[in-house]
């Protein structure tokens, strides 16, 4: 393993110029949501900070996370996550294999014992432990070696952050988060089904340079990433406010780019920066390719009712019960009604005639 | 658990729960009242009671004259501005619409969104109106114990949820489940509570009529 | 012997819960709309005179009687049982402050017949011994002397004889195979007796035949207004069985508005089936008369007059346009009160009120109603077509000292009568 180098050291060796380094910083700052006055803040942080060691680990997922990190169009999400850090270990993208590659991760928990930063893409599968193993090892197993060496732990994707698709019922596997299995260590979630890569990139380039957490929300997700809801930053918005739905894909409502909330958009109730930071750089984000939003960064995604069926649909069936609910109640009112029925012939049986010399108590 | 779950919960399990209780609630209270049945009118009746048992029905919806009228005009008008917008609420605004048209089939147009905020402020109003008038009236704070303050809350709550949910107050998410956990609270006191009259003022109108009718007086 | 006991009004409670009775209760919305109504409340601005409140009891019994809800309220403590302290209290708000006027039964927003309710309510606390002493008392003289008022026959017969000499015309008692039988509220026998005249001089020049009986001569029905149905239906039977007997193809209903209700509404469902015979008020016959052309008048009133409907011929009993006919044929200066019809206020002495002591000062008060819709008039003459308004508003002038002539609409009609043709 090479020793530690600062940001600021790697970039110089590979020819970068002063100037570049604060271009640099510009760029981090962007990206980490961060205003250009913090620049200076950065710039320094750059200099003193050694490059992180970083290991990633992959369970239960479709390495489409992995896939949306790499394949960002501008080249400088990439380079600059791999210029903030030093990837010690990932599945997909190590060129070592088998014993080499384990050995890699090893060598890294060793020497950065207690500072390493472990990212995680995938759910845990807590039934078979061969449902997901890696070199031997299961992922349950993995997941507590690496983590209890690390210094803090980014959960990427829903899948990791909280279960994700192999965790939609009925959950074959046992799929469970991150989160769940690991209490003993700052953590934070990127959801996202895959989540934008820009906010991957600057999650990490935040935790790199500050050397901690960025501030959360109550799941755990990064609030300058995921403090906005997509039906309030939505620019369809106005048609929701004039209720102007489109009733189809293609009718003369989704034509005219009305609301998607009958198609079942999920935005109300979604947190993410899809419809602010968008994807393919800025290019397009699903409810403005004309389809509803899925709430893919939400727990439970999956089981939160019918992706085409409006948000204020129950998720349950409800007709078979209300069925179901009037034949109870009926039967209960039937039985009452013959309770009823019995009193109220006992009264009339039980009825004495009342004569003029039975209006008064002491009557003789 | 998180405001995720509690909104799954709230739109799965538990509106599961509030609908079969709604619904065996109204189907038991209604047997139960029409079981009692009436005796047949025996006498010779001047017309046939059926026809003025439904004009009644709707004869009933505006006061019987005008002294009646302005001796109850705050009650009447502020009943009304809270009973029209109530049902304007629920039944037309679109997302409520979807969800009736998952349980009956069938949908109907909805109203532009800013005229149910409108709506929804002067229910608002009319039903804060109305409890400070059950407060301060001296009939009505007679007449009232726990259970008309009560129905009040629950018949209050949803449409301020509502509001607040619309119009993101807060958080949004949590909002609607409030909402939507108000309406379930409604639903699961409704068949036990006055909240009945909503399903049996028409029997009760429709009992007077007939009777009325009968006898030749149109009520 | 027997006697009346908290058992026994318990059980008539129960007897007499029906579907609409349920539907109410479960209908009421507790608005108070129904306290506007009632005079008892308007006059007083006590709201304990509310209507659905004088239900109270009853509502307790339905409750924990006939629903499931409220005996598990009952087990649990959450509702109290009914109790005999309870009924002997609400005597006063079921017979001493309602008139069973019914104007309520007309606003309910939910449209509760709370009058029918009440009067439900009184089979209860009747047989439960707290009905008050004075309609009590009516209803052992209406048993057992034949007249709430303690009239008897030979008073009629008197009567009877002193009608003939002023007019000259047979009054024909106990007589056969006639058109009418005309039974009499004890009051138009003792305090009005232009009544009978009126009749008499009518069916002459409408050539009908009309008898009276010796039997069944009183038509007023305390059975009724203390909420008895045995007793009520005891004596209405008596009528039912002379006209009957006599095979009258109707039987008039005198002008007095709870002796129409009994027999001609109430008649046939106390005793269980309808009769061989037509039952008309007096007005009816009139009016019917008048469209026949059989009724023929000179002349008008001159006075400023105006209707009194009695609650239970108009709104309870649905005799509501033949009244106007009847004065438009004469009176030229016929005017509405407020509130005219179906909606007008109550004497104060209906439901068997006016035979209450212990209401007295009650009803001068709620009387404050009908002044007030007098005063608005400036009317001269007050016509009404029930002895008992009579009666009542007749009191009610004297405690406001007010001047104003009371007449019953028969006899004015009567006045009117082409002489020639009587
Ligand atoms: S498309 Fe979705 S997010 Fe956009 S306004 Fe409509 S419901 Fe909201
Ligand atoms: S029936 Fe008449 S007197 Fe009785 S409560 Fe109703 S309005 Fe009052
Ligand atoms: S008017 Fe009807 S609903 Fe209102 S308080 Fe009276 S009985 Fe109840």
């Amino acid at each position: 393993m090479s020793t530690p180098q600062t940001i600021y050291e790697s970039l110089h060796h590979q020819g970068f110029s002063r100037r570049d380094f604060l271009k640099f910083c510009g760029i981090s700052a962007t990206i980490m949501g961060l205003s250009p006055s913090m620049i200076p803040r950065i710039a320094k942080a750059l200099e003193n900070t050694p490059k992180k060691s970083v290991i990633w680990l992959s369970f239960q997922e479709c390495t489409g996370c992995t896939e949306s990190l790499i394949r960002a169009h501008a080249p400088t999400i990439e380079g600059l996550i791999f210029d903030h850090i030093s990837l010690d270990y990932h599945h997909t993208l190590q060129a070592a294999s088998g014993r080499a590659a384990e050995q890699a991760r090893e060598n890294a928990m060793k020497e950065h014992h207690g500072d390493y930063l472990l990212v995680v893409d995938g759910s845990i599968p807590m039934g078979n432990p061969g449902y997901s193993t890696s070199a031997g090892i299961s992922s349950l197993d993995m997941l507590k070696e690496v983590a209890s060496g690390a210094g803090a732990i980014i959960a990427i994707g829903t899948c990791a952050a909280y279960g994700g698709l192999p965790h939609a019922a009925p959950n074959p596997t046992g799929a469970v988060s991150v989160e769940e299995l690991i209490t003993n260590k700052p953590l934070i979630n990127i959801p996202g089904c895959p989540p934008i890569p820009a906010v991957i990139a600057g999650v990490i380039s935040y935790i790199v340079t500050f050397g901690q957490l960025p501030k959360r929300d109550s799941l755990k997700r990064p609030i300058t990433f995921f403090g906005q809801n997509i039906h309030d930053r939505c620019y369809r918005r106005s048609f929701y406010d004039q209720g102007l739905f489109a009733n189809s894909f293609d009718d003369e409502g989704a034509k005219k780019g009305w609301c998607l909330y009958k198609l079942g958009c999920k935005g109300p109730v979604t947190y993410n920066a899809c419809a602010t930071t968008k994807w393919n750089e800025n290019v397009s984000f699903p409810i403005e390719a004309g389809h509803g939003c899925l709430g893919c960064s939400e727990p439970h995604f999956w089981d939160a009712g019918h992706f085409y069926q409006a948000l204020s649909v129950p998720t349950r069936e409800i007709v078979g019960t209300a069925g179901y609910a009037l034949a109870a109640g009926a039967a209960v009112g039937v039985a009452s009604a013959m309770l009823n029925k019995k009193k109220k012939v006992d009264a009339t049986k039980n009825h004495e005639t009342v004569t003029i010399h039975d209006l008064e108590r002491t009557s003789s | 658990m998180n405001y995720v779950d509690f909104l799954l919960w709230v739109r799965g399990p538990a509106f599961q729960i509030a609908t079969a209780i709604f619904i065996f609630g109204l189907s038991w209270r209604l047997l139960e009242i029409l079981s009692l049945s009436r005796k047949p009118e025996l006498a010779v009746v001047r017309e046939r009671g059926i026809a003025g048992g439904f004009r009644t029905i709707f004869r009933r919806f505006l006061p019987v004259d005008d002294n009646t009228f302005q001796r109850s005009a705050f009650i009447i008008t502020a009943g009304y501005i809270f009973h029209l917008g109530f049902f304007i609420i629920l039944l037309l605004f679109v997302p409520h619409i979807l969800f009736f048209r998952e349980f009956f089939g069938f949908s109907w147009p909805g109203l532009p969104t800013p005229v149910i905020g409108i709506i929804t402020i002067m229910t608002l109003l009319a039903l804060i109106a109305l409890l400070i008038n059950r407060m301060r009236h001296p009939v009505l704070r007679f007449l009232s114990g726990f259970e008309d303050y009560f129905v009040w809350i629950v018949t209050f709550l949803p449409v301020l949820t509502g509001y607040m949910a619309f119009h993101h107050f807060f958080h949004y998410p949590l909002m609607l489940a409030l909402h939507i956990l108000s309406v379930e609270l409604l639903m699961i006191v409704f068949p036990f509570t006055k909240l009945m009259h909503t399903f049996t003022w028409f029997i009760s109108r429709w009992y007077t009529g007939s009777r009325a009718a009968q006898k030749g007086v149109q009520v | 012997m027997s006697t009346a006991s908290f058992e026994r009004g318990y059980n008539a409670f129960k007897e007499k819960i029906d579907a609409p009775i349920a539907s109410y209760f479960s209908s009421c919305v507790h608005c108070g709309m129904c306290a506007q109504a009632c005079m008892f409340f308007t006059e007083t601005g006590d709201p304990k005179y509310t209507p659905i409140y004088k239900l109270e009891p009853m509502r307790k019994v339905w409750e924990q009687e006939y629903t499931l809800l409220g005996k598990l309220k009952a087990l649990l403590g959450i509702s109290q049982k009914l109790t005999d302290a309870e009924l002997a209290e609400w005597q006063e708000l079921i017979y001493g402050s309602c008139t069973l006027c019914g104007r309520c039964s007309m606003v309910c927003p939910v449209g509760n017949d709370l009058a029918y309710m009440i009067h439900k309510a009184r089979e209860g606390i009747a047989a439960a011994g707290h009905a008050p002493k004075g309609l009590i008392d009516a209803t052992k003289r209406a048993v057992i002397i034949g007249s709430a008022m303690g009239v008897k026959l030979a008073t009629l017969q008197a009567q009877i004889k002193h009608t003939e000499h002023n007019t000259g015309i047979r009054i024909p008692l106990d007589e056969p195979g006639v058109d009418y039988l005309v039974i009499l509220s004890a009051l138009e026998v003792v305090n009005f007796p232009e009544y009978l005249e009126a009749l008499a001089k009518i069916m002459k020049q409408a050539d009908k035949t009309w008898t009276l009986s010796s039997i069944a001569f009183e038509a007023t029905n305390p059975g009724l207004q203390i909420g008895v149905s045995d007793i009520a239906k005891e004596l209405v039977s008596r009528v039912i069985n002379v006209a009957e007997e006599l095979g009258v193809s109707t039987v008039i209903s005198p002008e007095c508005g709870h002796a129409y209700t009994a027999i001609r509404w109430e008649g046939p469902n106390l005793i269980g089936r309808s009769f061989s015979f037509k039952v008309q008020h007096i007005l009816e016959v009139l009016d019917e008369l008048r469209e026949q052309g059989k009724l023929k008048t000179e002349g008008f009133e001159k006075a400023r007059l105006t209707f009194h409907d009695p609650c239970q011929l108009i709104r309870r009993g649905g005799v509501i346009e033949q009244p106007r006919h009847l004065l438009k044929m004469v009176a030229t200066h016929f005017v509405e009160m407020e509130d005219p019809g179906k909606m007008n206020w109550c004497c104060g002495g209906g439901g068997g009120l006016v035979t209450q002591e212990e209401s007295e000062e009650l009803r001068t008060k709620a009387f404050n109603r009908k002044k007030t819709q007098l005063d608005a008039l400036e009317v001269d003459t007050l016509v009404t077509a029930c002895s008992n308004c009579r009666i009542v508003l007749e009191e009610g002038f004297e405690a406001y000292e007010m001047e104003m002539p009371v007449v019953g609409l028969t006899e004015m009609v009567a006045e009117h009568l082409v002489e020639s043709e009587v």
